[in-house]
């Protein structure tokens, strides 16, 4: 094939994989300006603010144009000036103006463009959009009268995630950009990933700040406030302060948590080795045993909700085990509580992440001892800088200082669990290194962020496993539909909502080319793993000696692992099919939910109305169709009167039909 | 026995859902057999719809939002739809929205009146200009209509509901 050379602005550029106009521009040196391109996801053409002149075609966006050979292109003539400052103009006229205290402020694409293109006025009136904000998810804070209607958080969600949690309504000067039935966020099937909130141009997703709590418990003279910091922030932190992606940071955030006041310094990799130990071994016993396999790792809570809303009959396949930051959670409370003679109300246990949804995992009520939480309040890698910022703390001067003992000590197998594959590389050494002594080596075929799915089989002890790799919630759904399906089989499915893993996650500093960032903090782990002594969790000593000296197989279990629980994807009352005005005897309420609906009870429900009918009990039935979402794994799910039927049957709805009305 | 049961409305989203063989693509048509049941689109429908078409359910209620066609409120078995239009406009439509607006207790936001028999909704131009002002209930037009002629059909039909 011929090679396909554009001339912009006078540099001749050739294509060599570029998918459009845009990144060839940019390739050739000119970064043109846009709200609505991101590479990972579809092509939108909404912002316009990409236009650039091609001779002979006019004016057209970049980003939807197929780069052609001899093409002559031009991004800086007086009309696309003009063009792009008027829609500048236009977007701020209708836009709040509360920039200053704006939580995107510092980060939002509409400053940043408004300043690189010189606009200094508005030529317009000020009618910004009037939208209550809606703060009811405890991960992500919604300003909809911010939002700009690029559309990047709908195809994120939508194409990355496969939840749809956004979507567009309405129409022309009403379209906006709502939750289904314009729910509150903590109503829907949102995961709380964060996805969204690492492409919105401007403030209207943003990560819901707990800033204001943490320095109250600190300032709180009756509490220890105890702080944990996971892997994934230690390589992306620095980004805030001028540093690159990647450069490893932990030195000086320990020493920054120390002078803002936290009273002990912990690390999440201490959480992580044991999440590894315990994982590992459920996997062996599970592979011995050759029960509930695959077996889905659970470190990440986007997923987990996402499991348990669209897959609640693989539930017994996700690994019991809790995340890192809960087993360091229920550690702390229980254990750390008890050697400094603390109750357990009065220890305050902050985790740092690069996370929206660890936010919401510690407040699952799985996770609460008698009303109080294992982990009271978590902030994200963002939040940490602002408050970094807030101190006055001069990052570039700060001296560095070393994690508190025993919670602060790890080995490099749990720092990779901040990237795609890393747990699964730090299950593997573990149960290679527990079959065999010394076996213990890298799988380095699980590695790298480019791929959403890596899928390798690896040897064992004398076994051949195969496992799958997958982030990105979007090609979990594809794996796991052809695993459900029976086309595949693996031992291990790991799975990250983030593309990439957490140093990806929706709490992570926001970059311009976000993919070379990604590949870069990944790459920041596997160094600082390899600079650390131990490389397996098992060989961490300050773990074998909680193992040894304070854990019971008991406790551990109570400890470090946890249950779900089948979740509706909206909230929805029962609602009624058809009965009649008085005299009802018989209720059949049917479950017509994802699973139920799955598993045949549309079908079922046609017999059961043929069967009333035939036996002409019309006149004292009613049917009723809910949502229910308890029961998944039992469908279909049919309850008459107080009675509920699982794996119902037309036989055994009918029979309890007969019981109830004697005949 | 009450047939009710057996022709019920749900029954009919099933058929409608298996006779597009639960094709996404065939949204917009199943919303609006969905709606000729039911005469509004509930939002439980609307999410069974979305789980049986294997979509979310912000998809389908981008949808039903996006055309005027659909409508998210339950609306009263006689939609009344009075036209204002300029032919219609002249000829004093405004009074007949101010008379059947007083008979059912109506308001600019409360469009339904309390029994749920009757909904009031102004449309644009019905071309039939040459009937103005033009009133539809129903499927039934009723041409150079009055504010009293108005309260008079109401009455009709509440007489004969009542009947029944």
């Amino acid at each position: 094939m011929r090679n396909i050379t554009v001339t912009v602005d006078g540099i001749s550029v050739t294509q060599d994989g570029e998918k459009n106009l845009l990144e060839l521009i940019k390739k050739g040196g000119i970064e043109l300006p846009t709200f609505c391109y991101h590479s990972e996801i579809s092509v939108y053409g909404a912002c316009r603010m990409c236009m650039v002149e091609v001779e002979g075609r006019g004016v057209l966006p970049a980003c939807s144009t197929k780069p052609e050979d001899g093409m002559v292109v031009h991004t800086n003539t007086r009309q696309i000036r003009d063009m792009r400052r008027m829609i500048i103009e236009l977007m701020l006229a209708s836009h709040a103006q509360d920039c200053t205290v704006c939580p995107k402020s510092g980060e939002c694409r509409l400053q940043d463009i408004s300043k690189q293109l010189g606009v200094t006025k508005v030529r317009f009136k000020n009618v910004p959009r009037e939208a209550p904000i809606d703060d009811s998810s405890v991960s992500i804070l919604r300003d909809p009268s911010k939002c700009i209607l690029c559309g990047d958080c709908v195809r994120t969600c939508t194409e990355v995630q496969s939840v749809g949690a956004l979507d567009f309504a309405y129409r022309g000067a009403a379209a906006k950009v709502v939750t289904c039935f314009n729910k509150p966020m903590a109503e829907i099937e949102c995961v709380n990933c964060g996805q969204c909130v690492k492409v919105c141009p401007v403030g209207a997703l943003t990560p819901k700040y707990q800033i204001a709590q943490v320095w109250e418990a600190i300032y709180d003279p009756t509490k220890t406030v105890v702080v944990q910091i996971a892997p994934a922030v230690r390589v992306a932190l620095g980004e805030y302060f001028g540093l690159k992606p990647g450069t490893l940071t932990i030195g000086k955030i320990v020493g920054a948590l120390r002078i803002m006041g936290f009273n002990q310094v912990y690390d999440t990799c201490f959480g992580a080795d044991f999440t590894v130990v315990e994982e590992g071994k459920e996997f062996l016993s599970r592979l011995s045993a050759g029960k509930d396999l695959p077996l889905f790792t659970s470190c990440c809570p986007a997923w987990v909700k996402f499991a348990e809303q669209y897959y609640p009959d693989l539930l017994n396949n996700l690994s019991t085990c809790r995340s890192p930051q809960q087993m360091f959670g229920s550690l702390c409370k229980e254990e750390l509580a008890t050697k400094l003679g603390k109750k357990r109300e009065d220890l305050v246990v902050v985790s740092i992440m690069p996370c929206t949804a660890k936010k919401f995992e510690a407040a699952r009520s799985q996770f609460l001892v008698d009303g109080n939480p294992d982990v009271d309040y978590v902030l994200t890698t963002k939040e940490l800088s602002l408050m970094i910022f807030e101190s006055g703390i001069d990052f570039d001067k700060l001296d560095l200082s070393s994690f508190d003992m025993p919670f602060g000590f790890s080995t490099g197998a749990a720092v990779i669990f901040g990237t795609s594959g890393g747990v699964s590389e730090a299950v593997l050494r573990f149960a290679a290194e527990s079959i065999q002594k010394g076996a213990m080596r890298e799988f380095k075929e699980f590695r790298g962020t480019e791929k959403g799915v890596k899928i390798s089989e690896v040897a064992i002890g004398d076994k051949l496993l195969s496992l799958c790799v997958v982030s990105g919630l979007a090609n979990a759904r594809k794996i796991i539909d052809k695993i459900r399906a029976g086309d595949l089989y693996y031992d291990l499915v790991e799975v990250m909502a983030c593309s990439g893993g957490c140093v990806n996650g929706g709490g992570q500093p926001i970059t311009r080319d976000n993919k070379l960032a990604i590949a870069e903090r990944s790459k920041g782990l596997y160094d600082n793993d390899r600079m650390l002594q131990f490389h397996v969790s098992s060989e961490n000593p300050y773990l074998q000696k909680i193992y040894s000296e304070d854990l019971t197989p008991q406790s551990s279990h109570e400890l470090l692992h946890t249950s779900y629980e089948n979740r509706k994807r909206i909230v929805l009352d029962d609602f009624v099919i058809s009965g009649t005005q008085d005299g009802v005897k018989l209720t059949v309420s049917i479950c017509f939910g994802t699973s139920c609906f799955l598993r045949g009870s549309q079908e079922l429900y046609k017999k059961l109305t043929a069967y009333v009918h035939s036996k002409e009990l019309g006149d004292i039935t009613e049917f009723k169709a809910n949502f229910c979402g308890k029961l998944c794994k039992k469908g279909p799910v049919v309850s008459i009167n107080d009675k509920t039927l699982e794996n119902c049957t037309l036989e055994m709805a009918t029979k309890e039909i007969q019981n109830v009305i004697g005949r | 026995m009450n047939t009710a049961v057996f022709s019920s409305k749900f029954d009919q989203v099933c058929y409608i859902l298996d006779k597009y063989d639960h094709d996404p693509h065939m949204l917009i048509t199943i919303l609006q057999e969905i709606q000729a049941e039911y005469a509004y689109l509930p939002e439980d429908i609307m999410t069974y719809v979305a789980t049986a078409l294997g979509i979310s359910p912000g998809q389908v209620f981008g949808a039903a939002t996006f055309y005027a066609h659909f409508t998210l409120e339950p609306k009263g078995r006689f939609v009344i739809k009075v036209c204002d239009g300029t032919a219609c406009h002249v000829k004093k439509s405004t009074l007949i929205i101010k008379a059947v607006e007083k008979k059912l207790g109506l308001t600019a936001k409360k469009r339904n009146d309390d029994s749920m028999l009757f909904t009031l909704e102004t449309v644009a131009c019905l071309g039939a200009c040459g009937l103005a002002p033009v009133v539809v209930v129903n499927e039934d037009v009723h041409g150079a209509m009055d504010g009293k002629k108005m309260e008079v059909l109401i009455d009709e039909i509440r007489e004969r509901e009542n009947a029944k």
